[in-house]
C-alpha cells in the first residue's frame, strides 16, 4: 500500500465477506465474477485504446478531425463502441486537464482504470483552482502563454485529451508511437516524451 | 446536497501523491467490491445517479479517510439495504461471523446451496442519452448563468459553480437527469450543455491567469446570461 492509503478500516475485509457471502447465497454475485474482473482489469489496464487513437489521430489528418468531431466513429474504428467521449486536443495556446471533482469520472473503456492519484481528495479539488500549480508539482511547467482548460467530468460524457506530437518522432510510425503515449499524457498531467518512459 | 464529496476548489488536501507502477488492484477485496457493485448494478437494484448519491451520503469524516473501493463498499451497501436486498440482520451476523473469522473466504458462510450463475458483465458503458426530441433552449456561444441551488438531494452542478457567469461551449445531446433519477422521480432527460466559465469568474482574485473551466450543466441548472 503506498501513501495513498493510510487508513484502510481494519473491518473492511471482513464487511467485504460479509456482504460477498449474502449476495453469492442470493444469486446476485455469479461465483467466478471477482476473478473476471481480476483477469479483466489486470490485463487491460491502461491506455490500450486511447494510445492507439492518439497515435493514429499524429499519423493521419484526416482521423484525427474524426477523433476531434466525430469521436463515436472514430473509436469504432478501433473496435469501441463508445458515444460518450470527447477528445480534446492540445496545441501550442491551450493545454487541457481532465478531472472529476464531484466524484472519479474517468474513461475507463479508453485508458482502463483509474490511478488512485486521480480519485484522492488532493488531485479533485485542486485541479480545477490550481491546476498550473498542482501540474508544476507533479513535472510539468505549462507556459504561462498557454491557457489551461481544465474538464470537470460532472456529467456522463468523459473526456480524453489529444496530447501533442513529440519533436523528434517523425520518423517513427504508428506502432512505433503507441508506446510512448502514456495514460498521464491522456489525462493532461504529462507531456509526450520523444522516448518512452517507465509507466506511472 | 452540499457533502463533502464535492471538492472542487477546497483547500488543504497537500500535493497529488503519486505511487510508482501502481497495480490494479492493491488486494483482491478491492476487486471483490468492484464485482459486487457491477453485479448488483447489473441487476438493476439501482442506477448510476442512487449509486453516487449513495457514496456521497457517507459519514464525511468516513468519506475523506476512506479508500476508493471503501467507498464503493459503504454505497452498494447502503443501497442493498434500502432497497431491501439484503437484511440488515443478516448482514450484522456475516460481519460477525468474519470479523472472528478474517481470513475465511465468503464461502465459509454460506447457509444455503449456490444457485445457478447469474449473468455477469465485468465492464460496463451507461446509456444515457434519449432522443426525445427536445429543442435546446441554449446555443454554443450564448452567455449563461448558472443557478444557485442548494437542494437536499443529488445534483451535478458543483457548488463552487453554482451563480457562475458562463457561456455555452457545445451542446451534448439530450441526457438523463440525475438530481431526479437519483431519486426515484425518473430520468426526466434534459438538454446538457458543456459551459465554459473563466478562471476568475469561478476564484476571484485567487485565480491563477490564462485558465478556464469547462462543466457539463443540465438545461435546468442554467438561466439566461446578460
Amino acid at each position: 500500500m503506498g501513501k495513498n492509503h493510510p487508513n484502510v478500516d481494519p473491518y473492511v475485509v471482513s464487511r467485504v465477506r460479509a456482504l460477498e457471502s449474502l449476495l453469492l447465497e442470493k444469486g446476485i454475485l455469479p461465483p467466478d465474477a471477482v476473478d473476471r474482473v481480476i483477469q479483466r482489469y489486470e490485463a487491460d489496464t491502461g491506455p490500450m485504446v486511447g494510445a492507439r487513437a492518439v497515435a493514429r489521430a499524429w499519423t493521419d489528418e484526416a482521423y484525427k478531425r474524426r477523433l476531434l468531431d466525430e469521436p463515436k466513429a472514430a473509436l469504432a474504428d478501433l473496435g469501441l463502441d463508445y458515444a460518450l467521449l470527447m477528445v480534446v486536443e492540445n496545441t501550442e495556446a491551450v493545454h487541457n486537464l481532465v478531472v472529476c471533482t464531484l466524484c472519479s469520472c474517468y474513461p475507463w473503456p479508453v485508458l482502463g482504470l483509474p490511478p488512485t492519484w486521480y480519485k484522492m481528495p488532493a488531485y479533485r479539488s485542486r485541479a480545477v483552482s490550481e491546476p498550473r500549480t498542482i501540474l508544476r508539482e507533479m513535472g510539468l511547467e505549462v507556459a504561462p502563454e498557454r491557457e489551461i482548460r481544465v474538464w470537470d467530468s460532472s456529467a456522463e460524457m468523459r473526456y480524453m485529451v489529444l496530447p501533442r506530437r513529440p519533436v523528434g518522432t517523425e520518423r517513427l510510425s504508428e506502432a512505433e508511437l503507441v508506446p510512448l503515449i502514456t495514460r498521464d499524457t491522456l489525462i493532461g498531467v504529462a507531456e509526450v516524451r520523444p522516448s518512452p518512459t517507465p509507466a506511472r | 446536497m452540499d457533502g463533502v464529496h464535492d471538492l472542487g476548489g477546497m483547500q488543504g488536501f497537500g500535493p497529488v501523491e503519486r505511487e510508482e507502477n501502481e497495480p490494479a488492484f492493491h488486494a483482491e477485496w478491492e476487486a471483490a467490491v468492484l464485482a459486487m457493485m457491477r453485479a448488483a448494478r447489473g441487476r438493476g437494484f439501482f442506477n448510476i445517479d442512487e449509486f453516487r448519491h449513495g457514496v456521497e451520503r457517507m459519514a464525511p469524516a468516513h468519506y475523506l479517510r476512506a479508500t476508493y473501493y471503501e467507498k464503493w463498499l459503504d454505497g452498494v451497501t447502503r443501497l442493498l439495504l434500502e432497497k431491501g436486498v439484503i437484511g440488515a440482520e443478516e448482514l450484522a451476523a456475516r460481519r460477525a461471523f468474519f470479523e472472528s473469522k478474517p481470513d475465511e473466504p465468503a464461502t465459509a458462510a454460506l447457509r444455503a446451496p449456490l444457485p445457478p450463475r447469474a449473468a455477469f458483465n465485468p465492464g460496463r458503458i451507461e446509456d444515457v442519452i434519449r432522443q426525445t426530441g427536445a429543442i435546446p433552449r441554449f446555443a454554443p456561444g450564448d452567455p449563461v448563468v448558472t443557478r444557485e441551488i442548494h437542494p437536499w438531494g443529488h445534483t451535478r452542478l458543483p457548488r463552487y459553480a453554482r451563480g457562475k457567469r458562463g457561456v455555452v461551449h457545445r451542446f451534448h445531446g439530450i441526457h438523463v437527469f440525475p438530481d431526479t433519477n437519483a431519486h426515484g422521480r425518473g430520468e426526466q432527460p434534459q438538454p446538457l450543455y458543456s459551459v465554459r466559465f473563466d478562471a476568475r469568474e469561478l476564484w476571484g482574485e485567487a485565480a491563477e491567469p490564462n485558465q478556464a473551466v469547462h462543466i457539463d450543466c443540465w438545461e435546468s441548472y442554467l438561466r439566461p446570461g446578460a
